[in-house]
């Protein structure tokens, strides 16, 4: 297990620092002038200048680059040009709605996708099978921007149960803070789960045709304690798979839906940093999602050795 | 008691009688598969809309008119009008082309990029294939959106720099799929006898290992293209893809948004159009990959 943790660990980092090279190269270098982007084309030469100097795009771009990751390392990301304000804070203050609202939809999508995913598997080809199926390729389909935009105009517009935007912080309680991101979950939710279902099924179809499932069957075990004893956590080494692919797909999802409901998360973070040319925060916003798309893949392989012990033998 | 020689067809006449063969029992069994014939009616659909809009709108989808302004569904505007007075059936229609010209040079790029490292990957194996994958592992880190979200940040907003951007989360997917496939024909015998043959790593490639996995790469090609037109639907939903005045499905809903109230049809007509357009290619994808490979379908 030591040595499957460090050969992971070590891809990890090497995948990080690929990452921000990337992010560095894309927001530092290949604009020539990020001062220029930032203060616009009409900026005087000396205000550029000057934030130039302030930014420190006077120092050499090696220089540049191990100054912003040392300052990653300790929690110093800079000051936000738009803002005037640390880009931590900035950071701090959105993650406070955005990571209630990916944790939220996973555990939506999660619960949905595996009841689901087995109710159709154990009705392999029967009517409730069919019509699942036929509705996760509707759901596959769907945007969930769109879906958002939906359930407005049901529950917001017609019912008027949940407002139709906004959110009024946790400090009006927490009830009310979920009753705002209720929306934005279910709407992240639907779609992954659609997809999810799908890989479900047919895990479980796949080891449900397996010699020792037949086996426990014919020493009398019942279908549900078989599917639960036996089948599930031979299944779950390809639906773990996609979960840890779908959470990148779920923050990406919270950019989109966070602006459908007008919610101050990081995803609006990134999208006002645009609008104003922060380039600092769109840079840090940017690796931080990166990070956490690495860093699940990376739970998610180590996820696998728990459950199935042969993954990391064969590593090794 | 005299014995007749057979008669023997001549070879290349022979392929050819079992090729149109082979090619009549796929179209009879594509006929029969329901995802299959779903999925072509609707991207057929899709393209149409996208062809006619070339030749033909019911009406200017660039003519403003305010007189028109939020016209409910009408025998002269088929599904209304938005808040500008421009007909929603000539925008939706304009709108698929915009969809296609995404999907195309997006997954485009994808194909011969991914695809040409996933073969390069292939063919030469060692450090080139380590380097390829590990490349390909961390562009992973970025979904189409952030990968967007930096190009807008650095060169402005605009159709050219999201279909860019969807084509660069498309190159690793290509790469993975491709090199995974090809590594698979590189262990045939038919590869082993074409190399004793003395055949070059490029000649195999093109010859053995291309058509081999073209059936997968069709499939992957459908798949992403639905993937492109969702992805180049939110970015324009969010600003940064199509810009105005060019129709756009994606920017037709977030104009419809802060209409809901007053015009709440105009935020469901595009979403069915993306819905029906991605829903076609993933119902093709499905059941090419049925057709193509019996096995699978029969797991399934």
């Amino acid at each position: 297990m030591g040595l499957f943790l460090l050969k992971r660990l070590t891809t990890l980092i090497a995948t990080l620092v690929g990452a921000s090279i990337v992010v560095f190269l894309v927001l530092e270098i290949l604009p020539g002038d990020a001062a220029l982007i930032m203060m616009g084309p009409d900026a005087s030469p000396e205000a550029v200048k000057a934030l130039s100097v302030k930014l420190g795009l006077d120092q050499p771009p090696l220089a540049r680059y191990l100054s912003w990751i040392g300052g990653m390392l300790t929690g110093d990301l800079g000051q936000s040009y738009a803002y005037s304000s640390p880009v931590l804070d900035l950071i701090l203050e959105r993650l406070a709605l955005t990571f209630p609202l990916a944790l939220i939809a996973m555990t939506l999508t999660t619960v949905l996708a595996l009841s689901a995913g087995i109710y159709a598997a154990m009705r392999h080809n029967k009517l409730g099978d069919v019509g699942l199926m036929s509705l996760t390729q509707v759901g596959i389909a769907i945007p969930n921007f769109w879906f958002a935009i939906l359930l407005i105009l049901l529950f917001s517009v017609h019912l008027q149960w949940f407002a139709a935007g906004g959110f009024p912080g946790w400090e009006d309680g927490v009830f009310e803070g979920l009753k705002a991101i209720f929306l934005p979950a279910i709407s992240l939710a639907v779609v992954q789960s659609a997809i999810l279902t799908r890989i479900t099924r047919s895990s479980v179809l796949e080891v449900l045709r397996e010699d020792f499932v037949r086996t426990a069957r014919a020493k009398g075990l019942s279908k549900r304690a078989t599917v639960w004893g036996h089948v599930l956590r031979n299944a779950m080494i390809p639906v773990i798979t996609v979960m840890g692919l779908q959470f990148a797909e779920l923050l990406a999802g919270t950019i989109v839906v966070e602006n459908v409901f007008y919610l101050p998360g990081l995803g609006r973070l990134i999208f006002q940093a645009i609008s104003n040319r922060d380039l600092i925060v769109v840079r840090n916003c940017v690796m931080l999602l990166a990070t956490m798309v690495v860093v699940v893949n990376f739970i998610v392989d180590v996820l696998y050795a728990v459950i199935d012990p042969r993954v990391k033998a064969s590593d090794i | 008691m005299s014995i007749s020689p057979p008669s023997f067809q001549p070879i290349s006449a022979a392929t050819q009688s079992v090729a149109a063969h082979a090619q009549q029992s796929f179209l009879k069994r594509a006929f029969k598969h329901k995802s299959f014939t779903i999925g072509a009616l609707l991207t057929l659909l899709l393209l149409f809309a996208a062809t006619l809009s070339l030749v033909w709108t019911p009406w200017s989808p660039y003519e403003i008119d305010m007189a028109l302004k939020l016209q409910k569904p009408s025998l002269a505007h088929w599904l209304g009008t938005d808040p500008f007075g421009r007909d929603v059936t000539s925008l939706l229609l304009v709108g698929a082309r915009n969809s296609i010209l995404v999907g195309v040079i997006a997954v485009g790029i994808g194909l011969l990029v991914g695809g040409g490292l996933g073969l390069l990957a292939a063919a030469k194996r060692g450090w080139v294939e380590e380097l390829i994958m590990r490349l390909a592992d961390f562009t992973f880190a970025f979904p189409a959106i952030l990968s967007a979200i930096m190009m807008t940040a650095v060169f402005g907003a605009g159709i050219v720099n999201s279909i860019i951007a969807i084509g660069i989360f498309n190159i690793p997917n290509f790469a993975r799929i491709t090199r995974a496939s090809a590594n698979a024909v590189w262990a045939r015998e038919y590869v082993l006898a074409a190399r004793a043959c003395g055949k070059g790593p490029w000649r195999i490639t093109f010859e053995h290992v291309l058509p081999n996995i073209s059936s997968v790469l069709i499939v992957q090609i459908t798949i992403r293209f639905a993937i492109a037109i969702l992805a180049e639907a939110a970015l324009s939903y969010l600003g940064l893809g199509t810009q105005p005045p060019n129709p756009s499905w994606g920017r037709m809903l977030a104009e419809a948004q802060t209409l809901m109230f007053q015009a709440p049809q105009l935020a469901v007509f595009p979403g069915v159009a993306i819905v029906l357009a991605v829903l076609g290619l993933n119902l093709l994808g499905d059941g090419l990959r049925d057709l193509m490979d019996p096995r699978l379908a029969r797991q399934r």
